[in-house]
């Protein structure tokens, strides 16, 4: 039970809703079911294909799955939310824990000014209400790596609520349909994070380093607007670049500062909402969307074999490609929140309301982080989009890859060639090299020079795109020349000599006499095998579109 | 408002915050049930103890319930004695940590600066492994 399952995902998905709610907005038939029925046959219900037009089965045949998201992110700060010992990756275990952050009798929390200008700044991105007063609770339970028994987070009054996240998912055969999706933000809180546990089953221990317990916490929470694994990925992937923008997080999955917990429900269209479960560790972009795709798969051949779903948590094994059951047989938590007696409430003040005389290290006004936000990723797309006339989706993959509109502007700042042709360059040729050998931007052999000096040469018609292909291959594997030398030491530089290339012209059609007729005659393949003969006879050296034009003057006169 | 407290109305808590008084003691005879107290055995680690310590808890509970005779129609809850005063904002500059060694003195088991518990959740003997004691 495993990737062939898994691929229907949305085109399929959308399919189904499209005859719910959508309309015929993307205009689909019914689907043929190709995926793989076909091979499968009259096999068993849980082999069935998601979709399933052909055999409505029990009258319905539909399902539309339901996902909402939970995000935590490390806030990007010099030292913790409660207390001075420094935010830092990798360090040696427990020497970033002050006496606060383990939970020593006679500390005091003190909030970190920086934390919360972080969360305002992200919830000003996201179109949230700002909360003026908010508060912080405790939130109890029990493990070794939360040294107080409690984390202080924001239950009842978080920093920001209801706000919304704009994100695009790209559709269609070639993926080149771009459409704009909106989920909406339930509340962003500040908490804080735990410590690290290291699981030693062998000798039946847990060693524990506190050097993370205590740092500052976004908690973004997604309501279940999305409906399968790519949407979701999406939004994350979104998130995650405002986040970096805004430099309020560096969001990086692999280091553990994105971290997603997924809330998935399956129901039939028009019936009420199914029960959901709770799905964690979701560490990877990766594998985000596999693992709900997954669950909701789970979820439905559940539901259609008679079974039910189990309000639970569950966690997504990598190994194994699947969600399993986590234990901890103990029945719901009752986390026992109290309000955080140590915490006055958190006030923020605008422009308006702000206290004449006030300290401004000690207040934090709203209006004026505003003014201060940065360019958020969706401003940066429609400005290339307006600055160099590329499609949406193009600002899409520039933006997606990591260092990619780096090194696109850095072509452009060196290049004359168009920004149509830069960008086709960028993101096909180079884009391509890259994903075939797996490398990142930053690990590329050709450096932005490199191919901004190739595009003029292109552009100048000192060599034809056929010899730029090649040239850029050559840039690729030898790292250390210049496209020039390249140029030359190929010999791929297009002729120049218009005499000399009126001479060939003239000469190929006295030795093609046959084809000269036939052209005369008006077989318009004529003329491609005549401009085949005397590119061959340059050794590819002329413009295919120059020898045409030179043809057709000579066939004329 | 003391000539409330003897006719022992029981109002509904005001908003969402359910005492959990009103759970636990039920209103009738103001007993706890067994269950409830086994639950926040596990959920607190507290040993309750035998019968003599539910019965003071039933009493405790009784006590606070006389709050219920006081009107707060209309009043905010009071939740920290420090709602008037000025949450501090620290500046984000590193001053504490680096005293590990000072840090693992306090642990019990140590291994290689880490410190050491034990494997998952701690764990609890089975309900039914416990000694039962029954409320008479």
């Amino acid at each position: 039970m495993a990737a062939p399952v898994l691929r229907w995902c949305c085109p399929a998905r959308r399919w189904i809703l499209a005859n719910i709610d959508r309309g015929p907005r993307h205009g689909r038939g019914a689907p043929t079911g190709s995926r793989s029925s076909g091979k499968r046959g009259q096999s068993s219900v849980a082999q069935q294909p998601l979709v399933t037009a052909q055999k409505p089965r029990k009258g319905e045949h539909q399902w539309a799955a339901v996902v909402g998201l939970e995000i935590h992110a490390q806030i990007s700060s010099n030292s913790k939310l409660f207390s001075g010992s420094q935010v830092h990756f990798a360090a040696p275990p427990n020497s970033l824990v002050s006496f606060f952050d383990a939970s020593l009798p006679g500390t005091l929390p003190v909030l970190n000014r920086r934390c919360v200008e972080a969360a305002v700044m992200t919830g000003l991105a996201l179109n949230c209400h700002i909360n003026k007063k908010s508060l912080f609770d405790r939130k109890h339970y029990f493990y070794a790596d939360l040294p107080a028994g409690y984390q202080i987070t924001q239950q009842r009054l978080p920093i920001a609520v209801k706000g919304s996240l704009a994100y695009s998912v790209c559709v269609g055969k070639k993926r080149s349909q771009v459409i704009n999706k909106t989920v909406r933000i339930k509340q962003i809180q500040l908490e804080q994070d735990s410590g690290k546990s290291l699981h030693d089953d062998l000798r039946s221990q847990t060693l524990i380093d506190l050097n993370r317990a205590g740092v500052g916490l976004l908690e973004v929470v997604l309501e279940p607007d999305m409906s399968c694994g790519e949407e979701a990925a999406t939004a994350v992937r979104e998130l995650q670049l405002i986040l970096q923008a805004l430099g309020t997080s560096q969001a990086n999955m692999a280091e553990g500062q994105l971290r997603v917990d997924a809330n998935i429900s399956v129901h039939r269209p028009g019936e009420p909402l199914g029960v959901r479960t709770e799905v964690k560790n979701l560490n990877s972009a990766r594998f985000l969307a596999k693992a709900i795709d997954y669950e909701i798969q789970r979820q439905i051949e559940e539901l259609e074999n008679g079974g039910e779903i189990l309000n639970e948590t569950r966690s997504f094994d990598y190994k194994l490609g699947c969600t399993v059951p986590m234990r901890d047989k103990e029945g719901k938590q009752d986390y026992r929140f109290i309000p955080e007696p140590n915490l006055p409430p958190l006030l923020l003040y605008d422009s308006a309301s702000l206290p004449a005389g006030a300290d401004p290290q000690q207040v934090i006004n709203i209006d004026q982080l505003r003014e201060q936000l940065p360019e958020l990723p969706s401003v940066t797309r429609e400005k290339l989009v307006q600055q160099y006339g590329m499609l949406p989706e193009h600002s899409l993959t520039l933006l997606n890859e990591v260092g990619l509109l780096e090194f696109f502007q850095n072509v452009m700042k060196e290049t004359r060639a168009e920004p149509k042709k830069v960008t086709s360059w960028v993101l096909n040729t180079f884009l391509g090299f890259l994903k075939q050998q797996n490398l990142a931007v930053s690990e590329s052999p050709v450096t932005p020079s490199a191919l901004a000096e190739l595009l003029n040469l292109l552009d100048q018609k000192a060599i034809s795109s056929a010899a730029a292909k090649k040239v850029f291959e050559e840039l690729w594997r030898s790292g250390g020349k210049t496209p020039a030398q390249i140029v030359s030491e190929k010999r791929l530089e297009l002729m120049q000599d218009q005499e000399a290339l009126e001479q060939l012209c003239q000469a190929t059609m006295e030795e093609h006499p046959q084809v000269v007729m036939d052209l005369k005659k008006g077989n318009p393949r004529a003329i491609n095998k005549l401009i085949g003969l005397v590119r061959k006879a340059t050794l590819s050296r002329a413009d295919p579109t120059m020898i045409k034009e030179m043809l057709e003057k000579q066939l004329s006169s | 408002m003391w000539a409330r407290a003897g006719r022992r109305v029981l109002r509904a808590p005001r908003g969402g915050c359910r005492g959990f008084a009103s759970r636990a003691g039920s209103p009738e005879t103001g007993r706890i049930a067994r269950e409830v107290v086994e639950h926040l055995e596990r959920l607190a680690l507290v040993d309750f103890g035998g019968p003599e310590a539910v019965a003071r808890l039933e009493r405790a509970v009784a006590f606070a319930d006389r709050l219920r005779a006081v009107d707060t129609d209309g009043v905010q809850p009071l939740e920290s004695v420090l709602e008037d005063r000025c949450l501090y904002l620290r500046s984000d500059n590193v001053v504490e940590g680096n005293c590990a060694e000072e840090l693992l003195q306090n642990s019990h088991r140590v291994v290689e600066e880490y410190f050491v518990a034990p494997p998952g959740n701690i764990s609890l003997p089975k309900l039914d492994e416990q000694e039962p004691f029954s409320q008479s």
